[in-house]
């Protein structure tokens, strides 16, 4: 029979064995995402929060949002955090998923959206409103884009929207009437 | 009828029609117009999808509520048969040509959209939760389908005739989408659900909007083919279409019970 000392014992022996806060973090803060290396799943905000588990005390709780409902990288990224996890001495991680507050691009640090723009992507909070450029694609009546995209490249407002997805569901496709480079725009949603 | 059952059955309805659409849309990958529209449709069946799983998984958590064999989303969205889906009639129409699959997107985004947007004010904090993620995504799904209406209705003759045919061909299914039958007044009076029959008016005045620009004739409002409450898509009476569809999307669990990957 396990005794009430030797329950404590326990408990006591488990939150010595736990890695630090600080070692945790860095661990999380080197997960990139699968789709955009340049981000790592805390500049994303799909980390929203870890804690130990009160009643079981080796195991740490994380939990992580989707960005998308269908995202395909969820799933990879769980995993890999799991695995950095493990990697630090965290022997039992319970990833949970959530769902409200519902996931949202203005979660990205200022950090955040310059790397997506020297990676190459138009960041979400760099759109304004404004007069776009239309494109006329055989005759067909222009996309309606709404929001004016300054070009990540060279700087240029006389951008247009090519599609509003591209390689994956947070972004859309955009071509720069400047430099002709095609670009992608990490959708604000 | 108890509660559980109910929000099981309403649940079934809310992750149906974004599956079988998800399925639909999924017959056009490697087939696309073009390389973005290639995307853009998988993209938008990838939302889909994913939002269809987390109604389904909710909807086996309720099951397991009250069911001696509760079934979790892989089994509720594999291990069905077409009389068992619960989705929208208009979801489940072959994807025709591009033109008709854009239309059938607009007509059941715009109302999507609605619904979701209800939804996210539910008593039940699961279904506002997965409301509101919904929401985001649906309101990017009716800008694209919109603006290629637009530009396919007020685009060449061709393209005009044929978004029309479309238009007045796939008007007939969407008379369901706002009938309430039992199962809906019941989730409203428990403020779990949402009105239907309120959504019709905002759903008439975007579509409107969208088919004046595209200078397609709106056809009369009540050409509906639905012969009235209980005889629609979600009680289970479907197109023949449906049961083409169902074993395409189940083939590998059937021949192969229980495969992962």
């Amino acid at each position: 029979m396990v005794t009430r000392e030797q329950e404590a014992l326990a408990a006591a022996v488990a939150k010595a064995e736990r890695p630090s806060w600080r070692s945790i973090w860095s661990a999380l803060a080197d997960v990139p995402d699968p789709e955009i290396p340049v981000l790592s799943v805390l500049d994303l905000g799909v980390v929203r929060g870890a804690e130990w588990d009160p009643v079981e005390p080796e195991v740490l709780v994380v939990r992580v949002t989707p960005t998308y409902s269908g995202c395909p990288a969820t799933e990879v990224i769980i995993e890999t955090v799991r695995q950095a996890l493990a990697d630090i001495g965290v022997r039992n991680a319970r990833i949970e998923t959530m769902l409200s507050p519902p996931w949202s691009s203005s979660w990205l640090s200022a950090h955040a959206q310059r790397r997506l723009s020297e990676y190459g992507i138009a960041p979400p909070g760099s759109a304004t409103i404004g007069a776009p450029v239309t494109i006329d694609v055989r005759g067909l009546a222009p996309l309606r884009n709404r929001s004016l995209v300054p070009c990540p490249r060279c700087g240029s407002t006389r951008t247009e929207l090519v599609a509003p997805f591209g390689s994956t569901a947070c972004k859309a496709q955009y071509r720069c009437a400047d430099c002709l480079e095609p670009f992608d725009f990490f959708k604000p949603i | 009828m108890d509660r559980d059952p109910l929000l099981f059955e309403y649940l079934l309805r809310l992750g149906d029609s974004p599956l079988i659409l998800a399925q639909r849309l999924g017959e056009w990958i490697g087939r696309g117009p073009v390389l973005e529209e290639e995307l853009g449709n998988a993209n938008v069946a990838l939302d889909l999808l994913g939002q269809a799983r987390m109604w389904l998984s909710y909807a086996g958590e309720v099951e397991a509520r009250y069911a001696p064999r509760p079934r979790d989303e892989d089994a509720l969205a594999f291990l069905r048969d077409a009389p068992q889906f619960r989705n929208l009639l208009l979801v489940e129409q072959p994807n025709g040509h591009y033109g008709d699959t854009l239309m059938r997107q607009l007509l059941f985004d715009a109302w999507h959209l609605l619904v979701l947007q209800a939804l996210t004010h539910s008593h039940d904090e699961r279904i506002a939760g997965i409301a509101a993620k919904s929401a985001k995504e649906a309101t990017y799904h009716v800008e694209r389908s919109g603006d290629w209406v637009i530009r396919l209705g007020d685009g060449t003759d061709d393209s005009h005739a044929r978004m029309q045919a479309s238009l007045d061909r796939l008007w007939t299914y969407t008379g369901e989408m706002f009938m309430g039958d039992d199962v809906d007044a019941s989730m409203l009076e428990l403020g779990i659900g949402i009105d239907l029959a309120a959504l019709r008016a905002p759903w008439r005045e975007r579509i409107a909007h969208v088919l004046e620009e595209a200078t397609l004739a709106a056809p009369a409002e009540d050409a509906f083919m639905q012969g009235g409450k209980g005889r629609g898509g979600k009680q289970g009476v479907h197109t023949e279409h449906l049961g083409h569809l169902v074993p395409e999307m189940q083939f590998l669990q059937r021949a192969y019970p229980g495969a992962q990957w």
